[in-house]
């Protein structure tokens, strides 16, 4: 199948501070990435370069052949970009279905998704559709999250630490949304630090340490073993 | 009865400082930036009505309709050339940059039209009043309150019923995150600072066609939108105007116990209440 998106010697900083050091990446139609790796890996830091809210220094990103690395983060999203961001970051002025429609803020024309199918999707959402978001518990949170990125439709959602703060019981319901999310036709790129959910979800796993990828492949090809010297740094002589 | 007068006058007085203050709440609101050129704005907007009305022999209350757009359209120039570029972490630049405007305003006023006092002709509607019982209400004062009402009933529209409200409060919120849905801030800001404009010249209207105005009353109507707006609880737009009316309240009580306490009243009323609350009457839940 075809790249959707190609991320091409990627290199981003801090200030004089280097966070990604020529990050290679390409997600095809349909598929979905994991991308795991120890705390300040530049797992973060990666997604806020794709979605233009961190400065790229260097390095190309394009979606369907164009590239998009110097275009700002509003315009990346019209693009077909859309992020649930780490720590979720619902708008807390904002009711549970306000937070959903500012998602499709950007939208032109229709698509899979809408209200009613997130909704759909997590049904829990449609209960409490007039609560301000911050009433919700936290995996209620993270499923407004998903369903505010999915509202304009992207054909690339990058999720940053779903199961971050949440019960493995909660983690479970969230990524039971996933089948349904690749069958809309959107491809996915997951950060986690949970490697046992990013292994299960994934098609291709990147491991990432110290701003670089160290560690590439499908999840049945890569040993425990190399993932997790990849993830913490050991290196066999 | 001379009471119930008072309170019914400082009520009416509270309205046209609600409209003062309702533009500066709104941009205060959304950006969190505090409009030193606020009240010169409002008089620069009285002298635009005055002009159209001059020159195209309308009366201000028509004149006022057509500085409305071109009004809009200074607030959203303003902030695009301007205010976009000094807004960020730090609030000092924005403050510096909108006294300097103050002082560009009311200079280039004075150089324009002198110091003499103006007035906006409005007509006999003026000396008209309408007899409630024994009191006596100025139609003038009776319609710029139900203004001030309308126009906070329009904002809040604006801003809770709205795809744009829903903007400006998710770019309030947290801009970083507003961009991940597509929203532009800037553009966001602009829409607002051209509403808050429009709400300026509706208050230009009452305020010409009230008193007096030359080209250095501004800094005054600044402060008393100022109060209304810290009183009523920062971005509260109903706390706004329950903010103006509380202040004209306190200057038609001071008045009438003595003249030269009217300006002091309002004053005193602001410190007292922000002893007993500091953060306002109706301050933001999240902030
Ligand atoms: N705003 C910032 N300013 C300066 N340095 C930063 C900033 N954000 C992140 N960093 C640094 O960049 C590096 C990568 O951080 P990043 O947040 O991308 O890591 P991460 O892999 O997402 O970590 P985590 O798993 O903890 O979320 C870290 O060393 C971090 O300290
Ligand atoms: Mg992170």
């Amino acid at each position: 199948m075809s790249v959707l998106l190609e991320v091409k010697d990627l290199t981003a900083h801090y200030g004089d501070f280097q966070a990604l050091f020529g990050v290679d990446l390409a997600l095809k139609q349909r598929e979905t990435l994991a991308i795991i790796g120890a705390n300040g890996a530049g797992k973060t830091t990666l997604m806020r370069a794709i979605t233009g809210i961190a400065r790229v220094t260097a390095g190309t990103v394009t979606l369907d052949g164009g590239r998009i690395d110097q275009l700002n983060a509003p315009d990346i999203l019209r693009a077909g970009i859309s992020m649930v961001p780490e720590g979720r970051r619902l708008f807390p002025s904002l009711s549970v279905e306000e937070n959903l429609l500012i998602g499709a803020h950007a939208r032109k024309g229709s698509g899979f998704w809408n209200k009613g199918r997130v909704c759909e999707l997590f049904p829990v959402l449609s209960e409490r559709r007039h609560q301000p978001s911050t009433s919700l518990s936290g995996g209620q949170q993270q499923m407004v999250a998903i369903g505010r990125a999915l509202m304009s439709n992207p054909s690339v959602l990058l999720c940053d630490e779903l199961s971050l703060g949440l019960a493995p019981v909660v983690i479970r319901e969230i990524y039971a949304a996933f089948p349904t999310i690749r069958e809309s036709g959107t491809a996915i790129i997951v950060v986690e630090q949970d490697i046992g959910q990013a292994l299960q979800v994934a098609d291709t796993v990147h491991c990432m340490m110290e701003g670089r990828i160290t560690l590439s492949g499908r999840p049945d090809e890569l040993s425990r073993e190399a993932i997790h010297d990849a993830y913490f740094g050991i290196t066999h002589s | 009865m001379i009471w119930l007068d008072t309170l019914i006058q400082g009520l009416l007085l509270g309205g046209l400082y609600a409209l003062f203050a309702a533009g500066l709440s709104l941009v205060f609101g959304i950006m969190r930036l505090v409009n030193l050129a606020h009240g010169d704005l409002i008089v620069l907007g009285a002298y635009l009505i005055l002009g159209i009305g001059t020159a195209l022999g309308l009366n201000p209350f028509v004149a006022a309709l057509i500085a409305l757009p071109l009004m809009f359209l200074l607030g959203w120039l303003l902030q695009t050339v301007l205010l976009n570029r000094v807004l960020g972490d730090d609030i000092l630049p924005p403050l510096l940059v909108t006294f300097g405007l103050s002082v560009v305003i009311q200079n280039a006023l004075l150089e324009q039209f002198t110091a003499d006092s103006r007035r906006l002709p409005v007509g006999p509607i003026e000396a008209k009043s309408l007899a409630f019982g024994s009191v006596s209400v100025g139609v003038m004062p009776l319609i710029t309150f139900a203004s001030a009402i309308l126009v906070i009933l329009c904002l809040n529209w604006i801003f809770y019923r709205t795809a744009i409200g829903r903007a400006f409060r998710a770019t309030s919120d947290d801009s970083v995150t507003a961009q991940l849905m597509g929203i532009r801030p800037r553009r966001v800001f602009a829409l607002a600072t051209g509403i808050a404009l429009v709400v300026a010249t509706i208050a230009a209207l009452y305020l010409g066609a009230r008193a007096n105005f030359d080209p250095s009353i501004g800094p005054a109507r600044l402060l008393y939108a100022f109060e209304a707006v810290i009183i009523g609880g920062l971005g509260s737009l109903w706390g706004t105007l329950i903010g103006g009316l509380i202040i004209g309240v306190a200057q038609a009580f001071g008045a009438a116990l003595k003249l030269e306490w009217q300006i002091l009243a309002g004053h005193v009323a602001f410190v007292l209440i922000l002893l007993v609350r500091p953060r306002g009457l109706f301050p933001r839940a999240h902030d």
